[in-house]
This record gives structure tokens, sequence and C-alpha cells, in this order.
């Protein structure tokens, strides 16, 4: 691996947002120090890197705090332009049209899978459900443009929207596994170049070594959601 | 004059996202043909090249249109790269991340605040949403501390990124004056920002493009008629 030039990662290992940083990291083969912390009691270090936000992932390089998971994606694919490969294109348009689709994954795939596993009423659901899936349509497009569907979003190797919805992945299958409704999210069928570029990002090494085991963030979603109703049955004795 | 290709802009005048768009092609000595839409009926053209979002602005270069404002003007940056003057994004890659933390810092808590004081519904709502928007300038006033280190811009000697992505929102910051009777920059409170408002005002490419606060005003007031919120009663 290539010196990371002092690189330390403040993370969780299930956070989907730090998943992205290590699987940048690991696409372009640097090393770095991992630094997991526990976000119920954060520490001074999290705190003083991030206090906007207060939240994870935060990259400190040489000490100098970096925040928001896409925003350190392109801080280390141009803090190591001469490491590949590049994670985002060098042609403008490219380049644009790789943003937008990083974008619009924040905005409304997360935001809707949460609403679709996590909603309050069964309406609420229902209209995550939908939004998700039309989410998903469009990133079906988006990656039938970059690559016929043959390759990544990338292109023929990874790039900035992989890194993106990759982060995802262990956290949507987790989330596909509690909600018990049956509702496959990457559903060949439905999404037929998404799902079969599921299988080929998992197999790729980085992708490997940064994502968290599908059962571990199983085990951790029940484990939380065990404590939220202990929480529930406590307040309600 | 920069050679450009076929370029058209889908905007609203009054929109910040608009502005900052304009602006950056101000910086960069491009022409461009400007295209005034209606957000709030929307028509066929930006139905066509944006139907992910159905939002302006939206640049159509050699009829290739893009989306989403802060990655418009980064291409814009990109494409036409000029001299060092007219660079919008700083050079170095820490530089870069701290402009695109703030950018994103902005566009999420800034934007949905002040909207929130028009198209609030009860008296209680829209002072929640201008405490908000209090609360957000405040840690801005840092962030310029901070970016500018002591340099007029936050980008340093002349306007950047964050300067644009910051600066689009004034205009609406003395239309709420105007609607609302609320101060959100002032010397009193936050002194940079309120000198620094003046010198982004007083650039060449914010003379030239941002619209003046009346106009805001009055397409506030067909947006909160088309919102059924209660006629406002001006504040003087």
């Amino acid at each position: 691996m290539a010196a990371g030039d002092d690189l330390k990662l403040i993370g969780v290992w299930a956070s989907p947002f730090v998943v992205r940083v290590k699987l940048a990291l690991s696409f372009k083969g640097l090393s770095y120090e991992n630094v997991e912390v526990d976000l119920t009691s954060k520490s001074e270090l999290l705190l003083s890197s991030n206090p906007v936000h207060k939240k994870v992932p935060v990259l400190l390089h040489k000490e100098k705090p970096i925040c928001e998971s896409m925003v350190i994606v392109q801080y280390i694919d141009e803090a190591f332009a001469g490491t590949s490969p590049s994670l985002l294109s060098s042609e403008p348009h490219e380049r644009a049209v790789a943003r937008f689709w990083a974008a619009y994954i924040d905005d409304k795939l997360v935001a809707s899978c949460i609403q679709s596993f996590r909603g309050k009423t069964e309406e609420d659901k229902s209209e995550g459900t939908k939004q998700m899936f039309t989410a998903l349509e469009n990133l079906e497009g988006a990656l039938k443009e970059s690559c016929n569907g043959e390759g990544y979003f990338g292109g023929e190797s990874v790039g900035f929207v992989d890194v993106s919805l990759g982060g995802l992945l262990s956290w949507l299958n987790a989330a596909e596994v509690m909600s018990g409704t049956g509702i496959k999210i990457f559903d060949p069928i439905k999404t037929p170049l998404l799902a079969a570029w599921t299988e080929r990002f998992r197999e790729l090494d980085g992708a490997k070594e940064a994502l968290p085991d599908n059962d571990m963030m199983v085990e951790f979603a029940r484990k939380r959601q065990a404590q939220a109703a202990a929480v529930v049955a406590a307040s309600e004795n | 004059m920069a050679g450009e290709g076929d370029l058209k802009l889908l905007g609203l005048l009054v929109s910040p996202f608009v502005v900052r768009v304009r602006m950056a092609l101000h910086m960069k000595g491009v022409s461009y043909e400007y295209i005034e839409q209606d957000v709030i009926d929307k028509g066929e053209l930006l139905l066509k090249y944006n139907p992910v979002y159905k939002k302006v602005p939206v640049l159509i270069h050699n009829g290739v249109p893009l989306c989403e404002s802060q990655i418009i003007v980064q291409y814009i940056d990109e494409v036409w790269p000029g001299t060092n003057g007219s660079s919008i994004l700083p050079a170095d890659p820490y530089d870069r991340a701290t402009a695109r933390f703030w950018a994103a810092y902005v566009d999420d808590k800034l934007f949905p605040a002040w909207l929130g004081i028009l198209k609030a519904k009860t008296q209680e709502e829209r002072a929640e949403k201008v405490k908000e928007t209090l609360a957000v300038v405040e840690l801005l006033e840092a962030a310029l501390a901070q970016c500018s280190n002591g340099k007029p811009f936050f980008a340093g000697d002349s306007i950047g990124f964050l300067d644009l992505v910051v600066g689009c929102n004034l205009l609406w910051f003395e239309a709420l004056r105007r609607l609302f009777g609320v101060t959100f920059v002032a010397a009193g409170k936050t002194p940079l920002l309120a000198a620094w408002a003046e010198r982004f005002g007083g650039t060449e490419a914010a003379r030239e493009v941002v619209p003046d606060a009346d106009k805001a005003v009055e397409f506030a007031k067909k947006l909160m008629a088309s919102l059924c919120s209660a006629p406002v009663a001006n504040a003087s």
C-alpha cells in the first residue's frame, strides 16, 4: 500500500458514509489509521474535528480535518491525483454528470430508502418505497449511459458514483432484511443493470476490504431495534 | 470573448441558484442566451432538459444539459479555466474541500431556513424559521473569518466559489427585510459578513447580474399567493 501521508479516518464501521471513504482509500491503495468512535458519547477529537455537524466520517490529513463523505472522496481523489485510479474523469462534462448522480443518490435515494423502511405510517412507507424505486430507475438509466451496463458508473473502472452508491450496499441489505416486507431493492427484474452492478462491485478487492459484512450489519440493526424497543417498553411501564 | 459554442441558460432572474451561475459566466466573460422560465407553471423546455428535478438553473452547452447550480459553476470553471484572476474554485485540494463543505452547508441549511420564512403558515412557524436563519448566518460569520484569513472575500482577494454560493442569498435577505422587517446581516452582530456583503454587491459581476430586491419581493408575493398563505403587510 502506498504511504498515506498521515491519514486518519474517524468513523464507525456500520455507517455507509464512512464506508464510502474507506472505499475511496482502498481503491486508491492508500493506508490510513482507522479511529472507531462512540457516537453515543462523542469524543473531543470528533467534536473538535467536525464542530459544525459533529458527525462521521471525518478524514484527518496531516491533522487537518475534512468532513462530508463525498467532499472527502473528492479531496482524496485530488490530493492523491498521482495515485490511480482517478475516481473523477478529467473531462468537465463527465465530472459534472458524476457529481450530479452522486448528489442525486444523497438527495433522493438515501432519503426515500429511510422513509420506505422507517416511515411512521404505512402511507409514509409506501410513498418512500415509490420514490425509492423511481430513484433506482433513474440510476439504472445513468448506469446504462455510462457503460452500457457492462462496467461501472465510472466506465470501465470504478469512479465517484460507484463509491457513492457502493458505500450504501451493506446498509441497504440490512434494511431490506429488517423490513421483512420482501421488498428487494436491487431487483434484477426492475433494474437488471443495477442488480448486476452490485454483484460486480462486491467482487472488487477494494469493496471486500471496505464493506462491512452483511450478517454483521443485520446483527447490528437487530441489536439497535431491540435497544429502541427496550427504551419504549421501559417508558410504558 | 472566450469561444463558447452554443450556450443557453434556463433560469429565473431572482433565483439565488441562477444568480450564482450567471455571475460565474460573467466572471469568465462567456456569452449565452438567457431564457427566463415560469417555475410555478413549468414549460416544455424545463421539463425536457431537467426531467429529474424540473428546476432552474439548467445550462445547455452545445445541446447537452447540465443541472444543479454548484455542479454547473464547477463545470464553467473547468471548461473556461481562464487566468488566475477568474478562477472560481481554489487550486489547493484542501481549500477546495473547505469551500465545498461550506457550500453544501449553505444550500442544506441556509436556503431551506429562509425559504421557510416565506412558506410559513403561522407567525410561530415564521419566527422559528427566522431564528434558524440567524443561527446559520452566525456560523457563516465564523466561516468567513476562517476562510478569508483577513482578506476581503471568502476566496481571498477576489470572489470565488463560496462567495458566489453565499452571496446569491443576499438579495433575498434584503427582500425578506422589506417583507417582514427582519435583518440577517448587520454590522452589529455579523461585522465581517456585513462588510463582505457591501464588497460583494460592489463587484462587477454582482452589479451586472443581481436583480433589485424589489423583483424578489414581487416574486415572493406571487409565490406566497400560490401557496395560499395570508397576505403580507408591507414593512416600511
